[in-house]
C-alpha cells in the first residue's frame, strides 16, 4: 500500500502546484464552519438557521458590514503581532497579555487632560510602548536565557491578567460606576464612521498599521532579515545577520501591534468607551487572532482580508445568538477548528488522500469478511484510515 | 504557626499537584517521541468540561474515564494532523486550545453544566488532619516512578527515545515511526485527560469556563524544568503545585489580608518563569522534537 501511494503522490503534488494558497485558506474556513454546523446539530440548534443569522447579520446591510469592520479592527492588529514573530521564526502567544497592557495604558492617560488630537495620539502612542515593553521581557528572557517564548508569553498573559483585573478595580474604576474603569473622554475618543454602529477611525488606523508591517518586513534590509532568520536561521547566522537582534526586532513590532489593538478598541467602542471588570470584550482578542493571522498566511495584505472575515463571523455571531439563539462562542468552535486545518501543509492534497483512503478501507475490509484476518486495533493503517473516515462522515454531514 | 497549617499546606500542594504532574508525565512521553504538544491546555479544559458531564450521567468514575478518553480522543487527532499530514505542532496545539475554549463556553451556555452534587463526586480519602484527598493524588504519586521505569529500563521506552533522537535511524532499523508517535501522544494524551477530568470531578468539583487557569502551560514549563525525566516532573510539580497552593492559603491569612490578591493570584506564573528561566540550559531535548518526519 505505501508503495503506491508513494508512486501516486508526486503526479498529484503537480497537478496541484497551480493553486493558490487562497484556495487552501477557503477550505479551511469550509472546513470550520462544517464541524460549526455537526457541533450545533449535536446541541440540537438549527444549524442552517444559525448560519443564515451570521451570514446576514454579518454582511447582509450595510450597518451589519460596517460592525463587521469595528470587530476586524483589534483582530487584524493582534493578528500582525502572531505573524510578524512567525516570519522571524517564533510563536508569540502573548497578544493577548500585550493587549490589555495597552488598552489599560490608555486609559491611564485620561487620568491626566489632553486637548484634542494630542490626547488621541498620546493614547495610541503611549499603548504601543507599553505593549512593546511588555512584550520585551519574554523576548530577552528567550535571548539571554533561552526560555521558550511560548511558556514565557503565556505566563506574561496571565500575570498582565491579574495586573490588568487589579488596575481596573483599585485604580482606574469609574467612581460612579465601579464595575467599569473611567471613560476615555470626548477628546481622546476616535470618530465614529457611521452612526448606530461601532466603526471608527481604528479601522484605518489598523489598516495604515498593517501596510507600515508590510513596508518594514518586505521592503527594508532589517525585515529581509527578520524573514531570512524565520526561514532558515542557520543561513542567516552564517550571513551576518544577528538573530537575537531580528528576535527583539519582531517582539517589539508585534507588542506595539497588540497595544494598538487595545487602544484602538476602547478609544473607538461607543457607548461607554471604557473597560469593564473581568475584561470581557477583551478576553481571547489575541488568541483569535492567531486565527487570523493563519488564514491570512501570516502575511499583512493576507491579513487585512482574513480579519474582515473574522470580524464578519464576531458581528454575525451576535446575530446568531439573537435570532436563532445560538451561543455567540460558537464562532470561537469555528476558529478553532480553521487553526487545526490551516496546520496541515498543502491542505488541498487532503481530499484525494482521504478518498483514497476510504476507497482503500472499503477495498480492504470487503474480502477481509471472508478471509478473517486479523488486524490489530494499533495498525497503524487501520487507524488512520478510521480517522480519514470520521472526517469523511463530517463532511458529508 | 503550629503543625495543623503545614498539614493543610502539605495537602494543598499535593491536591494542585495533581494535574501538573500527571499532564507533564504525558506530555515527556510524547516529546520523547519527538511531538511537542502545546495544546495540553486546551486537553486540560475539554476533558474537564466532558468529565462533568460523564459525573453527572454516571458518577465520578465514568467522568475520569470520559476525560481520558476525551483526551486521547483530542491527541489522536493531533497526531494524525502531525504525523501522518506532516502538520505543524505548533499550530495544531494553538487549533485545539482555540477549538476548546470555544466549544467548552458554547457547551456551557447551551447546557449550563455546573457544579456536581456531592454523590456525582469523587470520594476523598480522609486524613487524620481532618482534610479530604483526592485518590487521585496516590495515582500522580506513582505514575511518575512507572513512566521512569518505562522509558529508561524497557524495549518500548528505547523505542520512543529512538524515534525522537534520530527518526531515519530508527525507521532503517524497522521501527514504524508514525506508529510510535501516534501512540506515544494519545497516550500522553489519556494521562492529560484524566488530569482535566481530576480538576473538575475530583478537586474543585464543579466547571467553569476558564477552569484550565493555564496548568497546561504550567505542565509544559514542569517538562522543561524535568529534562523529560518524570521523577523530576513529580518534583516541578509539587513546587508550582506548592506556589499555586500558596497563593490559596496566604488569601485566608488574617495577618496577609493587605496583599490584593489579584498579586497573590499572579505568584503560580512569575514562579514558573523564574524556575524555567533557571533550569534552561542544563536540559537537552531530543533532536526531532517537534519535527514532523519525512521519509526520502
Amino acid at each position: 500500500m505505501r508503495h503506491r501511494r508513494a508512486q501516486t503522490a508526486p503526479a498529484r503534488r503537480r497537478t496541484l502546484t497551480g493553486l493558490s494558497p487562497v484556495l487552501e485558506s477557503a477550505l479551511a474556513g469550509l472546513l470550520g464552519l462544517l464541524v460549526g454546523v455537526v457541533v450545533m446539530a449535536i446541541y440540537g440548534y438549527n444549524p442552517w438557521a444559525a448560519i443564515v443569522a451570521l451570514f446576514s447579520g454579518a454582511y447582509g446591510n450595510a450597518a451589519g458590514f460596517a460592525n463587521a469592520l469595528a470587530k476586524a479592527t483589534p483582530l487584524l492588529l493582534t493578528a500582525l503581532t502572531f505573524a510578524i514573530c512567525v516570519r522571524a521564526g517564533m510563536f508569540n502567544i502573548g497578544a493577548e497579555g500585550q493587549l490589555f497592557m495597552g488598552t489599560l495604558a490608555a486609559v491611564a492617560v485620561s487620568l491626566v487632560t489632553l486637548p484634542p488630537g494630542i490626547g488621541q495620539i498620546a493614547r495610541l502612542v503611549l499603548a504601543m510602548v507599553v505593549g512593546a515593553l511588555w512584550s520585551l521581557v519574554p523576548a530577552l528572557l528567550k535571548v539571554t536565557r533561552g526560555v521558550s517564548e511560548v511558556i514565557s508569553t503565556i505566563m506574561f498573559n496571565w500575570i498582565a491578567r491579574w495586573l490588568a483585573l487589579y488596575l481596573v478595580l483599585n485604580i482606574l474604576f469609574d467612581p460612579l460606576r465601579a464595575e467599569k474603569t473611567i471613560s476615555i473622554p470626548m477628546s481622546g475618543r476616535l470618530p465614529l464612521l457611521m452612526g448606530k454602529t461601532t466603526l471608527s477611525v481604528g479601522f484605518f488606523v489598523a489598516i495604515a498599521f498593517a501596510l507600515v508591517v508590510y513596508f518594514v518586513v518586505w521592503h527594508t534590509v532589517v525585515g529581509y532579515e527578520i524573514r531570512a532568520a524565520g526561514l532558515n536561521p542557520t543561513a542567516a547566522k552564517y550571513g551576518g545577520i544577528n538573530s537575537r537582534r531580528t528576535m527583539l526586532l519582531s517582539f517589539t513590532l508585534g507588542g506595539m501591534a497588540a497595544g494598538l489593538a487595545g487602544a484602538c478598541y476602547v478609544m473607538g467602542t461607543p457607548p461607554t468607551y471604557s473597560v469593564f471588570a473581568g475584561l470581557p470584550e477583551l478576553t481571547n482578542l489575541g488568541f483569535d487572532g492567531m486565527a487570523v493571522a493563519m488564514v491570512g498566511r501570516n502575511h499583512p495584505i493576507g491579513i487585512i482580508f482574513s480579519a474582515i472575515f473574522f470580524g464578519g463571523l464576531n458581528a454575525g455571531g451576535r446575530a446568531m445568538q439573537l435570532r436563532a439563539g445560538v451561543p455567540l462562542d460558537m464562532v470561537r468552535v469555528v476558529n478553532g477548528t480553521i487553526v487545526l486545518a490551516m496546520a496541515i501543509p498543502e491542505l488541498i492534497r487532503i481530499l484525494p488522500m482521504v478518498k483514497s483512503g476510504v476507497r482503500r478501507m472499503i477495498s480492504s475490509v470487503r474480502p477481509r469478511r471472508g478471509a478473517d484476518s486479523g488486524d490489530t486495533p494499533g495498525d497503524p493503517d487501520s487507524s488512520t484510515s478510521r480517522g480519514d473516515a470520521t472526517q469523511e462522515k463530517e463532511r458529508g454531514a | 504557626m503550629n503543625l495543623s497549617y503545614f498539614w493543610m499546606i502539605l495537602i494543598l500542594s499535593l491536591q494542585a499537584m495533581v494535574p501538573l504532574v500527571l499532564t507533564a508525565v504525558g506530555e515527556i512521553i510524547g516529546e520523547t517521541a519527538g511531538l511537542f504538544n502545546i495544546g495540553l491546555e486546551g486537553i486540560l479544559l475539554m476533558s474537564a468540561f466532558t468529565g462533568v458531564m460523564g459525573a453527572q450521567l454516571g458518577g465520578p468514575w465514568v467522568g475520569l474515564l470520559t476525560g481520558m478518553l476525551t483526551g486521547g480522543a483530542i491527541s489522536f487527532i493531533f497526531s494524525v494532523i502531525t504525523t501522518r499530514f506532516k502538520g505543524s505542532q505548533m499550530i495544531a496545539g494553538i487549533g485545539i486550545n482555540l477549538f476548546a475554549i470555544g466549544f467548552v463556553a458554547f457547551g456551557m451556555a447551551a447546557r449550563g453544566v455546573s457544579s456536581l452534587p456531592q454523590g456525582k463526586r469523587l470520594f476523598a480519602i480522609q486524613t487524620p488532619v481532618g482534610m479530604g484527598i483526592s485518590p487521585i493524588v496516590i495515582v500522580a504519586l506513582v505514575v511518575p516512578f512507572i513512566a521512569y521505569y518505562f522509558l529508561k529500563r524497557t524495549r518500548a521506552g528505547l523505542m520512543l527515545k529512538a524515534v525522537g533522537e534520530n527518526p531515519e535511524a530508527a525507521d532503517v532499523a524497522g521501527i514504524d515511526v508514525l506508529r510510535v508517535r501516534l501512540l506515544a501522544t494519545t497516550f500522553g494524551g489519556i494521562l492529560a485527560g484524566l488530569a482535566g477530568a481530576y480538576i473538575s470531578v475530583s478537586w474543585v468539583g464543579s466547571m467553569t469556563k476558564d477552569i484550565s487557569q493555564g496548568r497546561g502551560f504550567i505542565a509544559l514549563a514542569t517538562v522543561v524544568f524535568s529534562g523529560l525525566n518524570p521523577l523530576l516532573a513529580l518534583v516541578g510539580g509539587f513546587i508550582f503545585g506548592f506556589f499555586e497552593s500558596l497563593a490559596v492559603w496566604i488569601r485566608n491569612m488574617p495577618a496577609l489580608k493587605g496583599i490584593p490578591t489579584q498579586f497573590i493570584a499572579m505568584a503560580p506564573y512569575v514562579v514558573t518563569l523564574l524556575v524555567v528561566a533557571g533550569a534552561i540550559g542544563r536540559v537537552r531535548f531530543p533532536k526531532a522534537l517537534g519535527e514532523p518526519y519525512k521519509r526520502e
